[in-house]
Formats: structure tokens, sequence, C-alpha cells
């Protein structure tokens, strides 16, 4: 939520450390080049040392921050600046001790070292970046720099000890975000500066740089890749030619979807057959789960995603490393290769593509002490556990959240075909709760049918439509349950098209809005509409219905210039019209998603 | 009495939760006698003394416990089953950490029983039990250590709870300006803290208070405020829309908050909560941490029923239903601000630190 939360230790999980925590400052490493700059301006440094790890959380965790005043921190300190208390004199303040004792030095710097010194002083954050980076990536890191860098821009003087007081006095773990831009841009100056000294000082401060990319690297890796845009045409030819799947782009498109790839229908299937015992490098699992979702026959977020680490499994199982190559940095290009095949059938679902990444990490943190086998049979039962434990065990918590809401005499709506709905009703139909469904569909996919066969068959009271009749429905039904493809950070749930409109038209109704997701497809991207990022279906589908031959006006439509056919496949739902979402770590508002992203997502959504 | 045996609803579950808050309050009538007797009566059986600890013989029970620091009239209920479940941690005979967890467990369950409809008496345990055995440390220590740290933490809950008034009185104040109009509803001694604070701070304020039928908890509210010379106007509940406009905030409290970061408190929040919203007035809402619990409603309906008598003052003819019940939930998209002891939050917070405590 915010950038003020005390690190996560054992104490006081529920009172939470307003402006104030205990990360023990590692100052050892930053203490010589301190004495550098300040003996250009100060006299005695150690006192940088001593100063925050002593004093480090005196005040009672519950007790509000008394409002900090530059002014009141500032003037008694260049009246002391010769003296300099010990540390256990003043426990009251003992974050505003260090930044006092920056702020005097950076004064003084202010005030001496003006216009004479940026280049010296340049060299010397060159030299204490590379001696900071080192340090490990905590806070700690921008901290010593932050601290360091108003000396170089002495032009600002004051303000800038403001700031950085104010920075330090609410201490975060990611300063990052409260260094202002000004502040920023120095950072960067100096980085710049940094690696010119870099370069003249030799191999040394490389080296120490080098330590430090890796850091950055995952931190980058960590962010999801943006996806493909479809209209940059360099870009699309140079996917063309790495294709395995040589496909024809559709040619009459809808101008705002052109970032979105479309292909002509009919022609990948018999091609792709064709190359079945050809295609070397791909795994005939994986093929054949390509095939599979190319057809269309397995269709559903969660049904999708098993397939998929279901096949990976195998090709893992039959995989051998090459001789002269890692397994980590080999499987997971083949893994990539087997990703791209599966893109190229069907854009990924976002389920899919948080699985993926979740395999490649278990990939990159096996120890390089194991043995192949003993590698693959980890990877193995690493992805059982995660079907076991983020798809089906999932399922059972969320129906078991959901079945509370469902009391007797309710009408429940539901849109498509759901799996997790689906079992929500089915499991509250065994409790004995009197209920009655009403299954929205839509054309040109009609999966409501589906659903319904299912219902049906277990002797649930059903109540069949089309979207076009959802406000005349509303009135009776109680309750909607809905499922989703993903929720996105913002509460945004991504599901397919024709659930916001269901949403939209509950919400008027005032009806309740219930979504249910597993907590494995939430996704940290934020989607403002359904455009930016969705998926293009077939569009003959939609100028066909099956069964009626007779309709066929729109027939040969295609070579028409004038009249562009539109088949979307997902669309976004505004979390205004969701009124709770029901996923494996209980019910939760729509605003608590990122909250969700944010603490379990490095540890327990992945593992 | 007549008139209420003619109240024809069927159940019984008169809420003890609210019965005891009229124990609170000087307004004294003639059904309230009458349930404060049924309430006397029925205690033995809602209180079970089968949490004795499995030593037996031990005179120590939860509920005598929580009774004694129930008596002063000032601590919240919540609180005192804290104080009780700490006295619990103390007085166990257990010799292992699962015997000492277990019979928490038990003594909580049983406290909550006492009234199950009381959502901050569930909150409250339900929120010590968390807090206290969720320390790792736990499993490294011996027993008597780790007894110790139990009861530390356990003393520190309490004591934050107990001050919980004070800070959630110390945050409201930037709220409350001079010339300011506040419209308070029910009997809500958290509120009560913050206006007395305001006062005693020379603020100049004046308050409406809306009467609170059936319980009629705004006049002693109104008592109160006019022992500390606030200037105080009441209202019928009625008049609430009537007067809004010459409103510049609302200020509640609250028997519970959910996950949703809405409230349930006393009946009628929710109808000047909504002619707050739409008359664009804030409606500010204090509570203690200790009231977050882990209730998702998804309309009014969706509550366990808390049921309140009421007493009309004429008899009613059997045929005619009334509409008994003692409470009502806000949805958070009418509430602006929670004043809590963990500061001042927006209402999609509380799920933040459902979520962090509980998982």
């Amino acid at each position: 939520m915010d950038a003020r939360r005390a690190p996560r230790t054992v104490s006081d999980p529920k009172v939470r450390k307003v402006g104030f925590f205990t990360a023990p400052p590692d100052r050892s490493l930053s203490g010589p080049p301190d004495h550098r700059i300040f003996s250009f301006l100060t006299s005695p440094p150690p006192v940088v040392d001593n100063s925050s790890p002593s004093a480090g959380n005196s005040l009672s965790p519950v007790m509000i921050p008394p409002p900090r005043h530059s002014s009141a921190n500032l003037s008694p300190l260049r009246r002391d600046s010769a003296e300099y208390f010990p540390p256990s004199a003043s426990p009251t303040s003992p974050a505003s001790f260090s930044d006092d004792v920056a702020a005097a030095a950076m004064g003084r710097g202010a005030v001496a070292a003006s216009s004479s010194l940026p280049g010296g002083l340049g060299f010397d954050i060159a030299a204490l970046k590379s001696a900071a980076s080192s340090v490990p990536a905590s806070g700690l890191t921008t901290v010593s720099v932050v601290n360091n860098f108003p000396i170089g821009i002495s032009e600002k003087g004051g303000g800038v000890a403001v700031e950085m007081q104010n920075d330090q006095s609410t201490r975060s773990k990611s300063l990052k975000e409260k260094t202002t831009k000004a502040e920023r841009r120095a950072l960067q100056e100096a980085q710049r500066a940094a690696k010119a000294a870099a370069k003249a000082e030799g191999v040394a401060a490389s080296e120490k740089k080098g330590g430090d990319r890796p850091q950055e690297k995952d931190r980058k890796k960590e962010v999801p890749q943006p996806r493909m845009q479809y209209d940059d045409k360099s870009r699309v030819e140079k996917a063309k030619r790495r294709a395995v799947v040589k496909q024809t782009e559709a040619r009459n498109r809808v101008e705002l979807f052109r970032h979105l790839p479309q292909y002509e229908r009919g022609t990948q299937l018999p091609e792709l057959e064709s190359k079945l015992f050809e295609l070397d490098p791909m795994h005939p699992a994986v093929y054949k789960v390509g095939l599979q979702y190319l057809s269309g026959d397995i269709c559903g977020g969660n049904a999708r995603c098993i397939a998929m680490l279901q096949a990976f499994q195998e090709a893992i199982k039959d995989y051998s490393t090459p001789p002269e190559k890692t397994l980590a940095r080999d499987l997971t290009a083949k893994i990539g290769s087997y990703v791209s095949f599966l893109i190229e059938c069907r854009p990924l679902s976002i389920s899919m593509g948080n699985a993926i990444r979740f395999l490649k990490n278990r990939i990159a943190k096996l120890p390089l002490s194991l043995s192949e086998m003993e590698a693959k049979t980890n990877l193995h039962s690493d992805i059982d556990r995660f079907i076991n434990e983020k798809i089906i065990l999932a399922d059972k918590v969320i129906v078991k959240h959901a079945v509370t809401k469902i009391s007797d005499g309710d009408v429940l709506l539901t849109y498509g075909s759901s799996s997790a709905v689906e079992m929500v009703l089915l499991h509250a139909h065994e409790l004995g709760k009197q209920f009655r469904v009403v299954v929205v569909d839509s054309r040109p996919k009609l999966e409501g049918q589906l659903l319904l066969r299912r219902l049906v068959g277990k002797g649930i009271n059903c109540t069949y439509t089309h979207i076009n009749a959802i406000s005349y429905i509303m009135h009776e039904v109680t309750r909607v349950f809905l499922g989703a493809s993903s929720v996105l950070s913002n509460g945004t749930v991504y599901s397919r098209v024709g659930t916001a409109c269901v949403a939209m038209v509950a919400h008027s109704f005032h009806v309740p809005v219930l979504v249910c997701c597993e907590a494995y497809k939430f996704h940290e991207r934020v989607q403002l509409d359904s455009i930016c990022s969705n998926e293009l279906g077939d569009p003959d589908v939609i100028s066909q219905v099956r069964g009626r031959e007779d309709i066929n006006f729109l027939d040969g439509s295609s070579n028409s210039a004038i009249l562009q056919l539109l088949n979307l496949i997902y669309d976004a739902t505004p979390s205004d019209y969701v009124s709770m979402i029901i996923t494996d770590y209980g019910m939760v508002p729509p605003t608590s998603v990122p909250v969700i992203v944010r603490e379990y997502r490095r540890e327990h959504l992945w593992i | 009495m007549p008139d209420t045996l003619q109240n024809p609803n069927p159940q019984n579950n008169i809420s003890a939760y609210y019965q005891t808050r009229a124990a609170h309050h000087a307004v004294v009538t003639s059904d309230w006698l009458a349930q404060a007797q049924a309430a006397v009566a029925r205690e033995p059986d809602g209180a079970p003394d089968t949490s004795v600890p499995p030593v037996a013989g031990k005179p120590f029970s939860v509920i005598d416990e929580f009774n004694s620091w129930r008596k002063q009239p000032d601590l919240a209920e919540a609180v005192a089953a804290i104080r009780a479940l700490a006295a619990v941690i103390r007085n166990c005979q257990a010799t292992t950490m699962m015997e000492l967890e277990i019979e928490l467990k038990k003594a909580s369950d049983s406290l909550k029983l006492w009234d199950a409809t009381s959502i901050s008496l569930t909150a409250g345990c339900d929120l010590f039990m968390r807090y206290v055995t969720r320390t790792s440390a736990l499993e490294y220590e011996d027993f008597n250590s780790a007894k110790s740290r139990l009861i530390e933490r356990a003393e520190k809950f309490g004591e934050i709870s107990c001050k919980a008034r004070r800070i959630i009185a110390m945050l409201s104040q930037d709220f409350i300006f001079d010339g300011c109009t506040i419209m308070v509803h029910g009997f809500s001694r958290v509120v009560l803290e913050v206006l007395k604070t305001a006062a005693q701070s020379k603020k100049l304020f004046r308050v409406f208070c809306t009467e609170g039928r059936p319980d009629r908890t705004g006049l002693r509210l109104s008592n109160e405020l006019a022992k500390l010379d606030v200037p105080v106007k009441l209202l019928i509940d009625s008049a609430v829309a009537y007067t809004m406009d010459d409103v510049d905030m609302v200020f509640v409290g609250a028997d519970g908050v959910v996950e949703s970061g809405g409230i349930i408190n006393m009946m009628g929040t929710y109808q000047m909560a909504l002619v707050a919203h739409s008359m664009n007035k804030p409606v500010y809402v204090a509570a203690e941490s200790y009231k977050f619990a882990r209730l998702y409603p998804l309309d009014q309906k969706d509550m366990a029923p808390a049921l309140r008598p009421i007493d009309f003052g004429v008899p009613i003819p059997s045929k005619v239903e009334v509409e008994t019940s003692a409470r009502d939930y806000t949805p958070p998209q009418y509430l602006t601000l929670l004043f809590t002891d963990l500061g001042v939050l927006t209402p999609s917070v509380v799920s933040d630190e459902l979520i962090q405590l509980y998982l």
C-alpha cells in the first residue's frame, strides 16, 4: 500500500509502526567515504557510524511521531556543530540525529564547497557509489547514496536538507519513492559520473558495478515483459521469421485492434498436422497441447494452464542436457521455445503466463549441485505441487467460502462457463441449499450450454437465456457469480467478453456481484479498458450461425473494404461493479488484490 | 409487562449486547427491566462454566474474570474479554504450549458464546488469539519463557486496546474545526471521548444528536455533552435529512468493522450515511482496531441477526409484525474515513490489515 511499512519481523504484526522502523542501518561500509567527504567540510566523522544503530527504535510503536519541523532541527544543530552529543543522549530523536549531522555537513558544504568542488565531489561520489553498491540491496544503499548527493548539489542548499530530512525521518525500505524529481536527476547524473569514473578507475570499480548489475537485472526480470504490439511492422517480420507455425495474417482488420494478432483461421491446423512428425525441436506433448488450443478443444483458464503444465512435465521428463550446457539455462531456453509455439497457436492467458513465470523461477532456483535426474524430479514435483495447491485446493477453498454466501431461496445468476462457479453451485446443491440458477449465455461460443447441461444433470433448477435479455431477468436475481480469467492490480476483472455487461446491469439493480478467482491468476498489471490488451477470435464465426445455413447474408464479407468483423474474447470489468472477490485467501474487496499480489507473490503465489 | 409480551416476535434471541448497553445507561424503561431479569436468568445457561481448565477443582473461571472487568462502565466489552483472556494465560496450569493454546481457545469460545451477536467481542477474541500466538519465537524458547512472552504480548494488546480511545481522540482533533456542526448517532464511548477532548481543548462546535430509538441512547449522549458545555441539539431520528444541510460532518462509532471496510452499527447509521453521502457531507467512523472482524456482509440481511424488542408505549396487535433488528450495515462507499488506533484509514485499508494479520 505505501512505503512506510516496517520490515516484517516477529513482533507486533498488528500494530503498524507509523514512521519508525527497526532496520539497523549498516553504516560501517559508508563510513570511510563519509570520512573523506566530511573531512572536506567538517570535523569528526565517526558520529555517523554510532548514531543510528543504538538509537534505533526507542519510541513505542504506537506513538504518533510529533510533527517534524525542519527549522527546529536545523537550528540547534548549527549551534552545536562543534560538539557531538553521544548517541545515548538523544533518545528522542534517533532518526533525526544522523539527519542533522548530514544536514549540518551539507549545510556547511553549501556554504564552503559550492562551486569549486563539484568535480572532486563527483569523483568521491563515484567511489562512494561503487563502495555502496556492494552493500546488498537493502533500503540502505539508497540511503547512503541520497545522503551524500545533496553535498554535490550545493545549489539546493537548505531545501534539499529539509527534503532529505523528511526522507530520512520517514525511513522506508524503498527510499527511491520518496526522492523528489530533482534528487532523482541528481542520482542519474551522479551515476553517469560514476560510470565515467569507473571507466577511469579501471577494473576494481567495474567489478563492483558488475556485482550491482545482477540485482538490477533480477528486479527487471520480476517486472513482466510488455506484450508485443502487432502493428509494428518490423517486429512482426522478425517474429514471423522465428515462428514455428506459418500463419497468414488476416487482411481485413479493425483499425482499433491492429496491435493484436489476428490470423486467417483454417490455415494453421492442416499445416501443423502435416508437420506432426517433422517438428524435431518440439516435444510431442507440447505439440499436442498446442493443437488442442488451436482447435478450441481446451478452453478456460484453469484447463489450459493445467494442460500446458502437464505437457511441460512430459517434456522435462524426456529432457536430457546436451553436453557443454547447463541444465538451468538450456531448459529455460527450451521452455521458452515451447512457449513461443503455444503463443502462435493461441495467445497465452494470464494464468498460463503466471504458471510459466513460476516454472522459470523454479528452474532458475535449482541448486547447481543437483544431478540431472534429481533436478528433473524436483521440477516434476514442483509442477505437481503448483497444480495441486494453486488450482485444485484453491478451488476447494473458494467453494467453501462461496457457499456461505448462498442461502435458501436465492436466485443465482452466472455467465458463460466458469469452472470455479460450477463447483460452487454443485457443492451448494449437495449441501441441500434450495436455490435456482439463471445461466446467461452469448454467441458465438455459447459456452453456457455446457454448464447448463451439467447443472441440469445434477438436478439443479435452471433458467437459460442470452445476454440480450439480461436486464429483463435481472430483477429476479439475488446474487451474481462470475468467473475470471484474471484480476488485475486495480481490481479490474479481466474475463470473458460479456462479463462486464452482466456486472454493470447487476450493479444498477443493486445485486451483489461475486467473482470467484484463484489467487495465482492475479496479475500486477493495470488495465483501464478492454482495448489495450485483448485477444481476437475468428471473425467468421460471427457471421455464421450453426444449424441455420440460411443466414448467409455476410458471406464473402471478408473481402469488403468497408465491413470489418470483430470477435473479442475478453473484456475488463471495472472494480466498482464488483462487490467481492472470493479467492483462496478468503473473501476480499477488489481493492485488496494488490495487497495479495504484493505480500504473497514472491513467497506464496509462486512457491 | 403486558406491552412487551404483546410483541409477537417468536424468536427469543434478545441480544445481550444491546441489553448491557442499556445497563450502562441511566435510562431505565419498563422493558429494560424485564429484559434485565430475563438476562440474569439466562446467563448461567449462556455462560457455561464448562470452560473449567483441565486441572479440576480450580476456581478460576474466565467468565468470572470477564464479568469483573466489565463492571467498569467505561471499559468496552471486547477489552474486558481481552483482559480476561490475558488472565487465562497467566493463571493457566498447562505445561506445554499446545495445552496452553487449547485452553486459550476454550476460554475464547466460551467468552464468545456469552453473547453470540456481539461482533466486537468475537473480533476482539479472535484478534487476541492471532496476535498473541503469532510469534515464531514460541517454537524456540522453552515453555516458561514462551509463556512469559505470551503474557507480555497479551498485556501489550490489552494496553493498546485500552489506550485506543485516547489515540483515536487525538487523531480526530485535526478534523474538528472551530464553528463546525457535528452530527452523531447513538451512544459511542469513542465518539464521546473525541468530543470531550475537542471540548477540553477549547474548540467551538455544536452537536446534533439523534434520539436513537429504541434504545434512546441519544438522550444519554446529550446529557454527557451538556455536562461538557457543548451546545447540543436533540433530533428525532426522522429529522436527519431535514437538518443535514446545516451539518459539516457526521461522526459515528462502530460495533464492528467488516472486511469490505463497511461498518456494522446501531440501526439508523446506514440511513444517516446515505443522506450524508447524497448531500456530500463526510462520514467519519471512530473505531478501535480490535473491532476489525472477518465478516463480509453483502447486504443488510447477510449478517447474524441481533434483535431487540421495541417498546412502543402502546399495545401492538399481534397481527402486526415489528422489525426488531438492532443494527444495520453501512457499505464502505458511504464512509469517508475511519479513525482507528492504527491511524486515520480509508475503508479499503481494513482488508489490508486483516490480510496481514490472518494470513
